[in-house]
């Protein structure tokens, strides 16, 4: 591909992203961190191509290690992100939430 | 050769090319969805999908071998994120992104090691659109990736949080930052003629060093900006990354991330009225400001059950919870306060500073997994209007970001930064351990103010005492 397509595909992108996410509110800014962790985790893909076009051990030793990186931040980061955004979601039933807290207090009586 | 070719798609092919654009289009709607509380959990879900479908694609492609090694890999890795994102605690969310932020980084720079590798093996010259961004990709993801990890024994407590100052610390970052860009116009100028490998990894090693440089001397409380610089840094090196293998997911994603780094980092640093070029160069906080001795100042005192009477009887309560809270891991016991409070006919809100805490938005998902309704939070500029009509505002490990001398007095370091004005409210409740000083290093005024009371106790001890002493009112 002719690097100008690639600059002109990256600009795009950086205006498509400041749009976007310039209208993400602040108190979800947690959880668009962790998903955009999630996302770069796509260098995984170079991981895959690097340990696919090698023979060599230290090739392959590199690679391996950035497809581990990559899936931790993938599974990771998505996973992270969908127990995060579960507590923006209103519970129906406030109370029963609550009484099943694991640190609730010891010295709550109900 | 021993790399088995069990699938066959063309890279270049236009499926594999529609797939790529199905999958950066998934992830451009995801990030859509989550501008809003009740549409992100589907549209992290959507851009999950997205890259589902660019792992399948890449996995299906021409050349695309060494099975075993990709399946350690991914295994590897699923294992430990899926364990990673079970156990980590709401309050460890800061640490958990900066580790997040370094491995992307690091992955990012063995890609590029890997890629110029197989470049030099090949014999030939390595063509510059491919290997410029190929330099550019291990420089800024091995700053990121040593830097993030810096960051993550900064906010795990495995390093002191507080500013290291090393003598000449600018001028060695000087150094070292122009002796990696012209090892990397040496490497650049021999591009034909088989560039040296050993000066490769020295600017990887020396890359490898300046993030460490860079984010010692850097504060704990200058965290957000830290952070999401480096999640900035990671994302334009994947997307340099995607220019040298030629990718576009890889662009596309690694510019969304690089965007979403960026603006991060803008609004916390508007946040502190500081430029980022002053917190990542000034260590704030190392040299304490000068002012009135802390010990000289007469404070009032309060105890748990004079506070809940305040409390219980007032009209309107703002809570501005700060770090001390997430230490504390009080958000359950604030919660339950605010719930006896309510209970009472007391209007209850919370005032959330953007710097509040160790990263962009850390109170809001705190205070989400206390199950406080997101509607319950204000913003700064929401809540500062209404404070003349609070009856008592409460503080909560919160400090410099309710600290009156950012607007009063012009000569004190955090002058100019925005504050959640407390002071501005009918009376004032303080719930901090000590009267030590916050991490800038200043004295706050607010403690000494005569609309404050400070209750001296555990955040979440004081919470859950007040919570008693109100329900028995």
């Amino acid at each position: 591909m002719p690097l100008i397509t690639e600059i002109t595909i990256f600009v795009l992108a950086a205006f498509v992203g400041f749009e976007v996410i310039s209208k993400v509110p602040t108190t979800l800014h947690t959880p668009l961190m962790s998903q955009t962790n999630a996302i770069h985790g796509i260098v995984l893909l170079g991981g895959l191509i690097v340990v696919g076009l090698s023979d060599f051990w230290l090739d392959n030793l590199i690679g391996t290690i950035a497809i581990f990186f990559g899936t931790i931040n993938i599974v990771g980061g998505f996973m992270v992100t969908d127990r995060m955004l579960g507590m923006f979601v209103r519970k129906p039933k406030k109370e029963a939430a609550a009484e099943k807290k694991p640190d609730a207090e010891p010295e709550k009586d109900e | 050769m021993s790399v088995t070719v069990l699938a066959a798609l063309d890279p270049q092919s236009p499926f594999v090319q529609a797939c790529y654009i199905v999958s950066f289009s998934l992830f451009i709607i995801g990030i859509r969805r989550g501008t809003h509380p009740t549409t992100a959990k589907q549209g992290n879900l959507i851009a999950a999908g997205g890259m589902v479908i660019a792992v399948a694609t890449t996995l299906a492609l021409e050349g695309i071998g060494n099975w075993g090694l990709i399946a350690i890999g991914l295994v590897g890795g699923s294992i430990v994120g899926v364990v990673a994102s079970k156990r980590v605690q709401m309050t460890a969310m800061p640490q958990m992104v900066a580790l997040y932020n370094g491995l992307g980084g690091g992955a990012v720079a063995l890609i590029a090691w890997g890629e110029f590798r197989h470049d030099l093996a090949l014999g030939e010259a390595i063509p510059l659109d491919a290997f410029i961004p190929t330099l550019f990709s291990m420089v800024v993801g091995s700053v990121s990736f040593w830097g993030s990890n810096i960051a993550f024994g900064k906010l795990q407590g495995l390093i002191s949080g507080q500013p290291m100052k090393i003598p000449g610390q600018q001028v060695l970052n000087a150094l070292l930052l122009a002796g990696i860009v012209a090892a990397c116009i040496v490497l650049g100028l021999d591009h034909d003629s088989g560039p040296s490998q050993g000066l490769f990894i020295a600017v990887l090693i020396a890359a490898a060093i300046l993030g460490n440089l860079f984010v010692l001397p850097i504060g704990g409380a200058d965290m957000p900006v830290v952070i999401s610089l480096l999640n900035a840094f990671t994302g334009l090196s994947a997307a340099a990354a995607g220019i040298a293998l030629d990718n576009t997911v890889l662009i596309v994603a690694g510019t969304l991330v690089g965007s979403s780094g960026t603006i991060l980092t803008l609004a916390m640093a508007t946040a502190m009225n500081r430029s980022v070029g002053n917190i990542l160069f000034a260590g704030f906080g190392a040299t304490p400001a000068g002012g009135a001795a802390t010990e000289d100042r007469p404070v009032s005192s309060i105890g748990a059950q004079d506070a809940a009477i305040k409390l219980a009887y007032a009209d309107s309560v703002v809570i501005v919870p700060g770090y001390g809270m997430a230490v504390a891991q009080a958000q359950h016991a604030v919660k339950e306060m605010a719930d006896e409070l309510a209970k009472k006919g007391v209007d209850v809100s919370y005032a959330i500073h953007p710097v509040a805490g160790r990263m962009p938005g850390h109170m809001n998902v705190l205070l989400a997994e206390a199950d406080v309704p997101y509607e319950k939070l204000k913003e700064m500029e929401e809540i500062n209007p209404e404070m003349p009509h609070t009856d008592v505002a409460v503080v909560i490990g919160a400090n410099d970001v309710t600290n009156p001398a950012a607007k009063d007095d012009p000569d004190s370091p955090i002058a100019g930064m925005p504050i959640i004005e407390v002071d501005e409210a009918q009376q004032v409740i303080v719930i901090k351990r000590s009267l030590s000083p916050g991490f800038a290093g200043i004295d706050n005024d607010l403690f000494y103010h005569e609309k404050t009371s400070m209750l001296f106790s555990d955040a979440k001890q004081a919470a859950a005492d007040i919570a008693a002493e109100v329900e028995g009112l």
